[in-house]
């Protein structure tokens, strides 16, 4: 008899079960990015969450310990084996997952990429940040108005092979050769490695090798707030001036204490609810990523497919965003 | 007559100064600095100096205790991982309570670097496994627990109070606070290592396991008690990190700890176990320091500067070696006459 019950529980239990997954709204939408415990990722994923949210999808929020290939292939295998829906990815790599995002297109997964884009092949969609010619432009423009247009400048980046970096960097030069700027000299480009220890002594580095340097440019988080302490702690608060990439949390202190006046970023919150905005469209048929489709994606607006510059397709998020000291306390808790 | 007492006392100095095993490492560092401060006279400036030396200050804090690790044999490869979780744990203390005094934060960070280090050197002493297996396990539990604590988050400069900050920037007598950590260290294990039972102990058991057993030394006390400190040397030099940068990340120091062996075995200490100074290991930072002080003053393209680190540390080691080997063969020669 109690083995009747039991059975007959069980029965029921799975019932319930299958029927509620059968009958359950929506789609899922995972979430995979660089690294677990990155606050610019945490905040992606909010975003992420938020659009899910608002289209009636559930959300997965995953990613490695640290930003491995190896970690991220494993979390989509897994992914796959779930059946999720759809996938958007910040790819570590950009061709190394293109087979095993294959795999998951041939499941029928929408895949979207953001932030670091997969090539062509492993991707519907790209959700670009913003065009790197306006991020070099911005950074470029900044430091020229806070040393008003005259003297030596340096940059100091991530590693010498980052390909964000490296591209921003070579816009930088770009924008350099208008005639406006004709009085500023880029003297060096240094590599801190995103270490706090190493970017920092290469800042102190900086000061004592280029005693005439007016403008360090840092387009790296780790790289942007270890050379404002390092501006402060030498005491050249107003002398070096400083602008770059960095991240509202760990800037505000040195937004404060002038260390660096103006930086920029995109907003990951709005990143992330982009990439899983469009993830939901590309799951209903609204979208099927080709270039000219337009939709509108929530609070964020109207959007418009274009033709990306790896061959495949991409939307753009919009001009990246400008922290000061007017609303650097509004954001410095929310990333 | 009067001559003579005075050659002989000039040719004691002159032995001594040939029997100093640090002399090998002396001369590197004269030489570099010579060398860097004629491409760059502000590298041979006070101010610049007073730079290396508070660039230093963990790492030596970290090379002694790794020094005593690899005395006995074992090596600590932890000691990255619990400077990060513990330099986590202050930061998220103080970011609750700013009035915490930076005093308490440093004996703090000894107190709960020493509990982590303790654990490691039980497992070493007591479960017998093998130094590099269980201090790289204790590595990734280490790391894992300090994303676990923090969430993820990093606590950064805005969230810490300034005093806490004022380990790194105040001064005292001219001389940052951070110096002063440094100082008081090396002259409590200058003492313990020289001085101390215990201390010459470590010596001891990293010569000669059994030979120590034999004589009476408890060995599995004397390993447990060296990972312990390393664990507590680990600690002080976190809140020292963390005040410095004025950030708190998961990933602090991550890979650190190839530079402090480098320290270390720059300063004489034997990976084999049973040879090194206290001194010695504080210029083997020193030199670490000025290579990474001075190669973002030299400017020479971003790939020379690797390239150039790693040929600095060979030279540095071969000059090392090769004046120790004279030294003996000189000491030798003295011994037959």
């Amino acid at each position: 008899m109690k083995k009747l019950i039991t059975v007959l529980f069980l029965v029921a239990s799975m019932v319930v079960f299958f029927s509620v997954s059968a009958f359950a709204e929506g789609y899922t939408v995972g979430m995979v990015v660089k690294n677990v415990g990155n606050p610019f990722m945490d905040a992606a994923g909010r975003g992420g969450e938020e659009a899910c949210g608002e289209l009636g999808n559930s959300f997965i929020f995953q990613g490695p310990a640290t930003p491995t290939v190896e970690g991220q292939i494993e979390i989509i295998e897994n992914l796959i084996a779930q059946k999720v829906d759809a996938i958007c990815i910040t790819a570590n790599d950009f061709d190394a997952l293109v087979p095993v995002l294959q795999k998951a297109k041939g499941n029928n997964i929408k895949v979207v990429s953001f932030d670091s884009a997969v090539a062509p092949g492993g991707r519907h969609v790209h959700v670009n940040q913003a065009d790197a010619e306006l991020i070099g432009k911005l950074q470029v423009q900044a430091i020229a108005e806070m040393i008003g247009y005259e003297g030596e400048i340096a940059i100091l980046s991530a590693g010498a092979t980052m390909t964000n970096q490296n591209t921003w960097i070579e816009y930088m030069k770009e924008e350099l050769k208008d005639p406006k700027y004709e009085k500023i000299e880029l003297v060096t480009i240094v590599y801190g490695d995103d270490l706090r220890d190493k970017s920092y002594n290469e800042a102190m580095g900086l000061f004592k090798s280029y005693p005439n340097l007016k403008g360090i440019i840092s387009p790296t988080t780790v790289g942007l707030s270890a050379t404002a302490k390092a501006i402060t702690d030498a005491g050249l608060v107003g002398k070096v001036k400083l602008t770059g990439l960095g991240l509202p949390s760990e800037m505000a202190e040195w937004v404060h204490n002038g260390a660096c006046e103006a930086f920029f970023l995109w907003n990951p919150i709005d990143l992330g609810y982009l990439a899983s905005y469009v993830a939901g469209l590309l799951c209903d048929g609204t979208i099927t990523g080709e270039v000219g489709e337009e939709f509108s994606a929530g609070r964020m607006g109207d959007y418009t497919i274009v033709e990306a510059e790896d061959g495949g397709t991409e939307v753009l998020l919009g001009p990246p965003f400008r922290f000061d000291a007017s609303n650097i306390d509004e954001w410095k808790d929310i990333y | 007559m009067m001559d003579e007492p005075a050659k002989t006392k000039r040719e004691v100095t002159f032995s001594r100064l040939l029997g100093f095993r640090e002399l090998g490492i002396i001369i590197f560092i004269v030489l570099i600095s010579v060398l860097i401060g004629i491409r760059n006279p502000r590298f041979l400036t006070w101010s610049n100096f007073h730079d290396i030396l508070i660039d230093t200050a963990a790492l030596s804090v970290l090379s002694v205790g790794m020094m005593l690790v690899l005395v006995t044999g074992g090596i600590d490869l932890s000691m990255e991982s619990v400077l990060a979780l513990t330099g986590m744990v202050a930061g998220m203390m103080v970011k609750q309570n700013p009035q915490l005094s930076p005093l308490f934060m440093l004996i703090l960070g000894l107190l709960l670097g020493g509990l982590l280090g303790s654990i490691t050197g039980l497992i070493v002493a007591k479960g017998r496994v093998v130094p590099i297996i269980a201090t790289l396990s204790m590595m990734y539990i280490y790391r894992g627990i300090t994303f676990i604590i923090s969430g993820g988050k990093w606590i950064n400069a805005y969230e810490m109070p300034d005093s806490f900050k004022g380990i790194a920037t105040e001064r005292f007598l001219g001389l940052s606070k951070l110096i002063y950590i440094v100082l008081v260290v090396y002259v409590v294990f200058y003492y313990f290592v020289n001085y101390t039972h215990t201390g010459r102990k470590i010596y001891a058991v990293g010569s000669n396991v059994e030979a120590a057993r034999v004589i009476g030394i408890n060995t599995e006390f004397i390993t447990w008690l060296v990972y312990a400190i390393s664990g507590a040397l680990s600690g002080l030099a976190g809140v020292m990190w963390v005040a410095r940068y004025a950030s708190a990340q998961n990933d602090t120091a991550s890979g650190f700890v190839m530079t402090i062996v480098a320290a270390c075995v720059l300063g004489g200490v034997s990976i084999t176990g049973g040879v090194g100074t206290v001194s010695g290991v504080l210029l083997g930072s020193i030199t670490v320091g000025i290579i990474n002080n001075a190669l973002p003053m030299i400017r020479v393209s971003p790939f020379w500067k690797m390239a150039l680190q790693g040929l600095i540390i060979l030279v540095a080691a071969i000059v090392n070696i090769a004046i120790a080997r004279n030294m003996e063969k000189s000491q030798l020669k003295r011994r037959t006459i």
